[in-house]
Order: C-alpha cells, then structure tokens, then sequence
C-alpha cells in the first residue's frame, strides 16, 4: 500500500541517522527506524534528501553509516561529535543552517540513553512543529504536508502540517530498502564541525545490561483463606454479564449494536 | 410493617434454653434457626456447637470458618454486605504529583492505573507533609471510578481544541498546570497512545531531562529528591539507575495499582483560561482501513467465528459492513472456512481487542486463553449454558445467521439515516 506521492521539486529533506544496534549480536548496523525514515525520504519523488549524523567517525560507525549510503546516496554529512556527548546543540545549529523543509528521525536510538527525545528537543529548540509516528507522506503543497500518521491497532490517522516540520517515523513506516553494496562503497563522508557539549549527566548513572522485569504476581486481595483459595481455584472469568434470552434476532441485534456505539468501534 | 423489634422475653427465654421441649419451633418463629451463637442474658455470647456447619456431601460435619454459610444471621435488620472501601480525603495538601492518563479508549487503561499506583506512592510518602494525585485528562471519557484508582483531584479539559491529534493545544495546558501547581512530580504513561509523545513535548518545554522507560522506582534518602528510578535505554538493552527526575515516562507494572482505598476525585479547574493558539497540526481525522489487513493480535474489533456459524456469506459480510477484523476458533479453521492465520486461541493468535464478538463459539478453555485480555467480548450463542456467556459482558441468546442479519440490517440503516441527514 504505497501511498502516491505528487512530484515535489526543491523540497529538501534532512534524514538524521544513528547507528544502530543489532537485536541479537550486539554488533554496529543500519538503525531499523532511520533506515526506514530514509526509505520514507526516497520515496519522496523530486525531493533532494540530504543524509546527517552526528557522532564519531570510527572503524565500526563507518561499517554501519555506510549501510544507509547503500540505499542510493553518494555522501552522508557527518558532524564530528566525541563519544558521550550531547548532539543536540550541534544538530540543532547545523539544521538551522540548512534550514531543510522537513527532517525525519527515528522515534528512539538503539544506543547510549534512547530516551526518544531528541527530536522533541530539536523541535523546541528550531521552534518548529513535530509529528511522531509516521507512516507515510502523502504530498507536499504551498508549504503544507499532508501525512499520514500510525497509531496503535493498525489505526491511521491524516494530519496536515505547515513546514519546516520535524517526523519521527516508527516500525509502521515502510520497510527499508536492502544495502547495495557498491554504492556504499564508493559513497563518501563530508566531515562537518559543531559545538562540543558533554553530557555529564549521563555519566554519572549505572548502567547495566537490562535485566529481566519481574513478573506481576496475581495478588488475591480476600479477607479469609476460603476466599482466597477461591479465587486461586476458580476459573479466572467470573460471571456478571448480561445475558438475552427470549429475545427476537432484531431486539439482540439492537442490544449488540448499543455496545458496539458505546465502545466506539463502528465507523 | 414498622421496621420497630417486638420482643418476646418468654420466647427469648425458650430460645435461649436448649432443654426447653418448644425450643426448635420458638428458634424457627424466632428466625434463629440453628442459631450457633447468641447473646446470653447476662451479656455472654453463647454458643451451640451442634448447630455450626453442615453436612457434606460425603456425611460428614464440615465447619465452614468464614462465615459465609453458617446460620448466624439474627433476626435482627440485615446487615448490608458490600465492603466500603476506607475513604481517603486530603484537605490541605503540601504538593502535588501529577499523572496524565493515557483514556484509551475513554477508560482509565491498566498501564494508566499502574501509574497512578506509582503517583499514590510518591504522594504519601510521609504523612506529615501529604501530597495530592492529580490527574489531567482531555476530552471526553467514560470512567466513573477515578476515586478508586486512586486520584485526589481531576482537573477534565474538556474544550473542542483538545480533541483528537492535539498535542501543542495540550502542551499548553500541562504548563500552565505546571505554572499553576508547580507540581513536585510528572509522570505520564511511556505509551504509544498518545502520553509517550506528550511526555517528551512536556519536558522539553519545561526544559526537564525526563526518565523513560522506567520500570522500577525506589525510596533512595541520599538523593535530593528522595527517589531513585531504573528505566529502560538503547532499545530495551540497558537498564540505567538515576535520580528520580520531576518528569518521568514509566512502563506498565512500573507499580501496584491502587485497590484498598477510595479517594476523593475532586474537580480542579486551572485558575486562567486557555490561551487561543494557532495550531501548526491540523488532524483531519481517522482514515478507514482495511480491516482485513489489521493484525489479528492487535486488531480493536473483530468478529470472530465458531461451529456455530451456519452462514459463511452472511458472516462475512456482516464483518465488512461492521468494519471488523475476522477471527475464528479451531473448529472453524479445521473445517476449511477460515484460514489458519485467522484462529484465535492457545494454539492460534492472543488477541487484544476492545470489542471481542464470538459468533457460535462455546467457550472452550484453548479459546478463552486466547481472549484473555479483551475488554468487552460479546457472545451470540444458542446454548446460555455454555462458558462463552459466562465470559461475556453481553450474550444473545439466539440463532447466529438471524441476529447477524439482523445486526447488519441495523447498521446499513443507522447508516442511511446519517447519509440522509448529512
Ligand atoms: C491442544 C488443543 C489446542 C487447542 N487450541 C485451540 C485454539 O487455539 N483455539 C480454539 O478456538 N480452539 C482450540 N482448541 C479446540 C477447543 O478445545 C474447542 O474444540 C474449540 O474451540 C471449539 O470450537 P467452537 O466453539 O467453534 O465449536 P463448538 O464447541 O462446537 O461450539 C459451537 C457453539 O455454537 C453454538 N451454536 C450452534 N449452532 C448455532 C447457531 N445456529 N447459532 C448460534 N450458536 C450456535 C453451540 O451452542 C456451541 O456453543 C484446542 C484444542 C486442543 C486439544
């Protein structure tokens, strides 16, 4: 279900992009959610996408950042940040000189605190408008996008959103083309330098692999044992509906349909 | 019949000696029946040993010590048996926590009472200064119980502009609650119904570095706010210990939800009206979808079929008209009329619908398994013996094809009539 998107010439579009984490090795890759932002950017027809990361150039960053030249870039812009620091302030000044009409992130980093607030902070920051979880774009006119929005339960929802904006896009968004691997080779990094700000914060916090949540134990609120082996015994669905018998099809249907309007599922 | 006790100090009298020969019919007209346990003239309790429990099934004597089923009731006024929870009211509260429920739906959402759970435990940390949970919550809702979550005061924003996709006409609300109240702590749900999002807006407004994800709070006294937090980072791959912060952004299970106390909910109301904004984000609202293509596990409404369905045209066509995702039990999909992917159950897909309608399914317990944690599941079924209507919060007792039809018909004229008006 691609959505059809109208030919937009001189909209410039600013992909930021992370490294990623891989679920299972732990090792460097794409970022899921921003390569699927990139994905979202490609499918932009005529808009010149422009591809940004703030972090260290290193070995193992290169191996992953070159996965997003892979899906048809010749240079991903890089602003040279040390490890630990606070890219916000550098991205925010380099976007405001570039001054695209909309960037997409991810909704969370696989690395480091991945609290998802850095695009809200860019947005306060440039003083822009923000759109979370986007599936797809449907079209760019006079300055307005027109977007459509995920929510939960496959549910979708259209915005219209003046730009300069800034949209997060999450596993709705379709998925990511595959790496090639020549381009990604041949692509090249343009270094760009920004301010320095450490994040001091972060290093004073403990930081450990995640453990297992404990599991919520059914806890039996009951005055007595009897009460309590009940209810430890009983099947766990009680009783307490509403029951229709002797009704006719149409007296039935019409109590249904009363629920169905309470609870708001009918269009 | 005045509701004015006449006592009969003679037959008291009969009742109370057990040698008496009228003693069993006097205790009968007394309403004591096998009374095991009175008050003796002299103000001791007496009881009768004989008269406690019943006879088993197998013959013998069982003594039942809760109380449930012993003939203890005097002939005195009925007591009333529903429990009154302890209520809690809080007068003049030092500060104030405040909570922004998710509403999903309208009602407040498991994940909702959790942190209201965490709000309650954060506000009476110490009885000598006595904070308040607030809740905010925007437009209109369905729940009736917030005293028994566990809220203290509601402040309900109720205005046009709040409805639907409104997240910078609610920002705006949440700072002037925080200009208002200067609350000690924020929490919102780390969902992604809508509180995750505002969450993140709201801290970056008041220029607060949040906690998300957390899943663990803690009494911590070395700390200046006296709380401690383990959240969730990297994709679910670290776990950070820190400082509680004035905002935080919790999972589910982040605490117990409130169950013992009922407090008060009393409406607030912000002190200044709303500013008038332009609003950068229009929503022009929900676009249908083919339910079809919904996820069964994460559908919202499905219709869902068993043995019982005669009709497969007539079934789904009623799940297009009434826009539902289509389910099915084991039987259904063994015997060739739905495709595996479509069979709700143990061995089949967990779902987690709203609206959970079971056509013709009996209920079995692979099934209900499946249907655990749906809110409203409603059952059409021949047989009102069976344990689907024992689950459901609506059965209809009748043959599935007519009230399918018969639904149908409803729906496609509460249609037209809408067509007609507009
Ligand atoms: C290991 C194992 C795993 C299983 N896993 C699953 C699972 O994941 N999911 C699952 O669904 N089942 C599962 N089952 C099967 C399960 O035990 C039941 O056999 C099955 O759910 C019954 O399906 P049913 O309710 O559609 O059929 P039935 O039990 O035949 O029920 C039909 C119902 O329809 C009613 N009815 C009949 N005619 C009409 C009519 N005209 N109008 C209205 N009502 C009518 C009847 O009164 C009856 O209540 C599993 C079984 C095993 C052993």
């Amino acid at each position: 279900m691609r959505p059809e998107t109208s030919i937009n010439p001189g909209l410039e579009v600013t992909v930021l992009v992370s490294i990623g984490r891989h679920p299972v090795t732990g090792r460097a890759r794409r970022a899921d959610q921003d390569a699927r932002g990139v994905e979202l950017a490609r499918s932009l027809e005529g808009a010149e996408v422009q591809l940004l990361h703030a972090g260290e150039q290193a070995e193992t960053s290169e191996a992953a950042l070159r996965g997003y030249l892979g899906m048809g870039f010749s240079e991903l812009s890089l602003l040279e940040q040390p490890q630990g620091a606070d890219v916000v302030p550098a991205l925010a000044e380099a976007l405001d000189a570039a001054a695209p009409h909309l960037v997409i992130t991810g909704e969370r980093a696989e690395r480091g605190e991945g609290s998802g607030l850095l695009p809200y902070l860019l947005a306060e920051r440039l003083g822009w408008p923000l759109v979370s979880g986007l599936a797809a774009v449907e079209g760019v006119e006079n300055g307005v996008a027109t977007l459509l929005q995920a929510l939960p339960r496959g549910q979708r929802r259209r915005l219209k959103v003046r730009l300069p904006a800034i949209v997060t896009v999450d596993g709705a968004a379709p998925a990511p083309r595959q790496s090639a691997y020549g381009p990604a080779r041949r692509g090249t990094f343009e270094a760009l330098a920004g301010p320095v700000c450490h994040d001091e914060e972060w290093a004073e916090w403990q930081v450990q692999p995640a453990r297992k949540r404990p599991k919520r134990l059914k806890i039996v609120k009951a005055a007595s044992a009897r009460d309590r082996f009940k209810a430890a015994a009983a099947k766990a669905e009680g009783g307490g509906g509403q029951v229709l018998t002797d009704v006719t099809p149409e007296q039935g249907a019409e109590a249904i349909l009363k629920l169905l309007r309470e609870e708001e599922v009918l269009r | 019949m005045s509701d004015l006790r006449r006592r009969d100090p003679r037959k008291e009298w009969i009742g109370r000696n057990r040698l008496h020969p009228q003693h069993l019919e006097v205790l009968a007209e007394l309403g004591m029946g096998a009374a095991s346990e009175w008050m003796g003239p002299n103000g001791v309790i007496r009881r009768n040993p004989h008269a406690v429990g019943f006879v088993g099934p197998n013959g013998l004597r069982r003594i039942d010590r809760s109380g449930a089923q012993q003939g203890v009731a005097g002939a005195g006024a009925s007591t009333s048996v529903a429990v009154q929870k302890p209520r809690v009211e809080i007068d003049d509260p030092a500060f104030s926590v405040v909570v922004v429920p998710d509403m999903a739906g309208g009602r407040l959402s498991s994940h909702d009472r959790d942190l209201i759970g965490l709000a309650r435990r954060l506000a009476d940390v110490d009885s000598g200064t006595q904070g308040v949970v607030v809740a905010v919550i925007f437009g209109p809702h369905k729940e009736v119980n917030f005293g028994e979550a566990g809220i203290d005061r509601l402040l309900h924003l109720d205005s046009p502009e709040m409805a639907g996709y409104s997240p910078e006409a609610r920002l705006v609300a949440l700072t002037l609650v925080e200009q208002s109240w200067a609350p000690r702590h924020w929490l919102l749900p780390d969902s992604k119904l809508g509180g995750g999002e505002l969450g993140r807006r709201l801290a970056a407004r008041l220029g607060e570095r949040p906690a998300t994800g957390v899943w663990q709070v803690e009494a911590d006294a070395e700390l200046p706010s006296g709380w401690r937090c383990i959240a969730r980072g990297a994709a679910e791959s670290l776990d950070i210990q820190r400082p509680l912060p004035r905002v935080s952004l919790a999972l589910a299970e982040c605490a117990e939800p409130i169950s013992e106390t009922c407090h008060a909910a009393a409406e607030l109301s912000l002190p200044q009206s709303l500013p008038s904004m332009l609003s950068r984000i229009d929503d022009l609202g929900q676009v249908p979808v083919d339910p079809s293509g919904v996820a069964l596990s994460e559908a919202e409404f499905i219709l869902s079929a068993g043995n019982g369905v005669k009709d497969w045209d007539g079934f789904h066509h009623a799940a297009e008209v009434l826009g539902a995702t289509e389910g099915a039990s084991r039987v259904a999909v063994d015997d060739g009329f739905m495709a595996r992917d479509r069979q709700v159950g143990a061995t089949g897909t967990w779902v987690s619908a709203r609206v959970y309608v079971a056509v013709g399914i009996s209920g079995a317990i692979q099934h209900l398994q499946g249907i655990q944690t749906c809110e409203k599941v409603v059952a059409i079924n021949m047989d009102p013996g069976c344990d689907m209507i024992k689950r459901a919060d609506l059965a209809v007792i009748g043959d599935s094809t007519r009230i399918l039809e018969a639904l149908v018909t409803l729906v496609k004229q509460a249609r037209e009539e809408k067509r007609d008006a507009a």
